[in-house]
């Protein structure tokens, strides 16, 4: 427990000391976009999901703070959160697929499997590449029908 | 944390017994999500999201709706238990971690039952013969 050792030995995880890797690279990443996903991600969807039950205004509100405020003069705070909340959903969008992608790489290794080091830096390269690759799909998909 | 036995230095520390539960029930919540959560990103993705009454009339199909409220279950669930590890591993001193643990459990808890009052609210709104946001 921390504060209580009874020598100074380096203790996990402390992400300073170690030489970064893909696979200590795919293993912080499991944990923020894990986090992200929990803390952000879930209030995101329990406020439109809150909106979508409260009735058309409290859902048009949603939408005007999130992704675009129809009124012809838009405020200050909207201009503003219009943009915030793009941004954030094109983050929660990656932070599903790599914590997604990370996830299955964890079931594999959960057999035993995938620990020899040429296997294991592939995979965690393999993780974040189709992470970032699955996000930009997705975003070009949805501007493909937004246009 | 005092000079006692060896087994009250290490008692409420970790796993002694039960430890495979925490791992375990990550692990079937994570199958759990890999569906469900995927059955909400596509249907997310496909919607018009901009058109209340028909993201209204998908929600309020019996089948998406029960969907929805065991991905808030599994959900809500998963991210407890990986919440209870970041904070075991980052929250130093006893009371901080403490607190931290209780308001991640108040979050957990409360979020589920938001999130599954809403559907609710959603589903049996017209039932009641309540416009939506009745009820």
């Amino acid at each position: 427990m921390a504060g209580n050792e009874p020598s100074a030995r380096p203790r996990s995880p402390h992400l300073q000391v170690y030489k970064w890797t893909p696979a200590m690279a795919v293993s912080i990443l499991h944990r923020a976009s894990g986090d992200g996903l929990a803390i952000v991600g879930a209030c995101m969807f329990l406020w439109w999901l809150g909106a979508l039950a409260a009735g058309p205004d409290a859902y048009a509100a949603f939408l005007a703070c999130v992704w675009h405020d129809p009124s012809p003069e838009v405020g200050l705070v909207h201009q503003i959160t219009n943009i915030v909340g793009k941004v954030v959903l094109v983050g929660l969008t990656w932070a599903f697929f790599q914590h997604l992608f990370s996830g299955l790489r964890h079931f594999v290794l959960d057999t035993g499997a995938g620990y020899e080091l040429k296997t294991n830096k592939l995979w965690s390269i393999a993780v974040i590449t189709a992470g970032v690759l699955a996000t930009a799909a997705t975003w070009l998909y949805i501007m493909a029908g937004a246009l | 944390m005092g000079n006692g036995t060896h087994l009250g230095k290490v008692r409420g520390l970790g796993s002694s017994g039960h430890g495979a539960q925490h791992w375990l029930q990550q692990r079937l919540t994570a199958l759990a999500n890999i569906l469900l959560v995927g059955f909400l990103f596509v249907s997310l993705v496909r919607l018009p999201l901009g058109d209340h009454a028909a993201v209204l009339r998908w929600a309020s199909n019996p089948t998406v709706a029960l969907a929805l409220i065991l991905m808030v279950v599994s959900v809500f669930w998963h991210l407890r238990l990986g919440l209870t590890v970041l904070i075991e591993d980052y929250v130093h001193g006893e009371a901080t971690r403490l607190l931290s643990l209780v308001l991640l459990n108040f979050y957990a808890i409360g979020g589920a039952a938001y999130g599954i009052f809403a559907i609710v609210r959603i589903v049996l709104a017209p039932a009641a013969g309540l416009a939506p946001g009745g009820m």
